[in-house]
């Protein structure tokens, strides 16, 4: 069983309400030394057997088509994790 | 003249939206997510609503569901689609229509009556409107920021695509943190178009602020009886 992972995050110029709220909060239980959250979006999509090129390639179209919508974000990682456990844990 | 409705997952305005065709005259048609079949209609409405819970983003699934295998094609060769809201966002992520909806600016649900202006009244949906005619209808979302690059925004307006904007009182600012309080837009053709507001409430006396939102339907059987 192998494992693809894909982070998706806000292109930079797009605004990003739930990093707000987080940024809002984080001060109040004393974290005060960020000054700014942008908060992504990670996929682990499983298959059986190995993560060949192909089943990356696939990753890729899926992660450009379904995945992420390129107007306001940019999937920022593709990547194997084979041999990792629990990749989105 | 047959207006189709379609019903995903989770709409929740696809019934006031049929109502509203059949207050104008027109007949309604039920059209079903999973049925790659428009029925022969002459119009499609994409409701309001959260379909299948807006999960990943809104609109993102809804976009892939069969019968958007048929509208897609069909709205790119002419054929008339209103998306209200969740409606808009289908549009946005099946590319139909520019730019893309995210959470409001200042992170609440809203639910107002919305003022209106009118910025272009030549769209198959809205051509019973004037143009520069101030209307008022209902705005309830969550996610309703309309955004876009400059350049898209730019184009947006050089070439008259942006069908809606909100009205701003002085010092103000829109409802849901839209850039330049575009709240709905059309493509090239004109028989494309999503706006966040709900005119499909608006169209009977003692339900909503007005019967500002009877005019998209009037236009919309106006476009289809001379086509």
């Amino acid at each position: 069983m192998g494992n693809v992972v894909i982070d998706v995050m806000l292109k930079p110029e797009i605004l990003d309400p739930q990093g707000q709220a987080v940024n809002g909060a984080l001060p109040r239980l004393g974290f005060d030394q960020f000054t700014d959250v942008r908060q992504g979006k990670r996929f682990v999509l499983t298959v059986d057997g190995e993560v060949t090129d192909e089943v990356l390639e696939a990753a890729r179209k899926a992660a450009e088509t379904l995945l992420s919508n390129p107007v306001i974000e940019d999937v920022v990682s593709v990547r194997a994790a084979q041999d990792e456990k629990d990749p989105g844990r | 003249m047959k207006v189709g409705v379609v019903t995903f997952p989770g709409s929740l305005d696809d019934r006031d939206a049929a109502r509203a065709v059949r207050a104008v005259g027109g007949e309604p048609v039920s059209l079903w997510h999973g049925d790659a079949d428009l029925r022969g209609v002459d119009a499609v409405i994409l409701p309001g609503g959260f379909s299948y819970g807006d999960y990943l983003r809104c609109g993102a699934i809804a976009r892939f569901a069969p019968v958007m295998d048929q509208l897609v094609p069909a709205a790119r060769g002419g054929l008339p689609v209103l998306g209200i809201c969740n409606g808009f966002q289908v549009l946005t992520e099946s590319h139909l229509l520019p730019g893309a909806l995210i959470r409001n600016d200042h992170r609440k649900f809203n639910c107002v009556d919305t003022r209106l202006r009118v910025e272009n009244a030549q769209t198959a949906w809205t051509s019973d409107f004037e143009q520069g005619q101030e209307i008022t209808v209902v705005l309830k979302n969550g996610e309703g920021g309309f955004v876009a690059d400059e350049r898209t925004l730019d184009e947006l307006e050089g070439e008259g695509r942006v069908v809606f904007r909100y009205v701003v009182p002085e010092g103000g600012r829109n409802p849901n943190g839209s850039y330049r309080d575009i709240a709905g837009i059309t493509n090239e053709r004109g028989n494309v178009v999503g706006l966040m507001p709900h005119p499909e409430h608006c169209v009977e006396t003692g339900y909503g602020p007005s019967l500002d939102g009877l005019p998209f339907f009037t236009s919309i059987l106006k476009q289809v009886v001379s086509a």
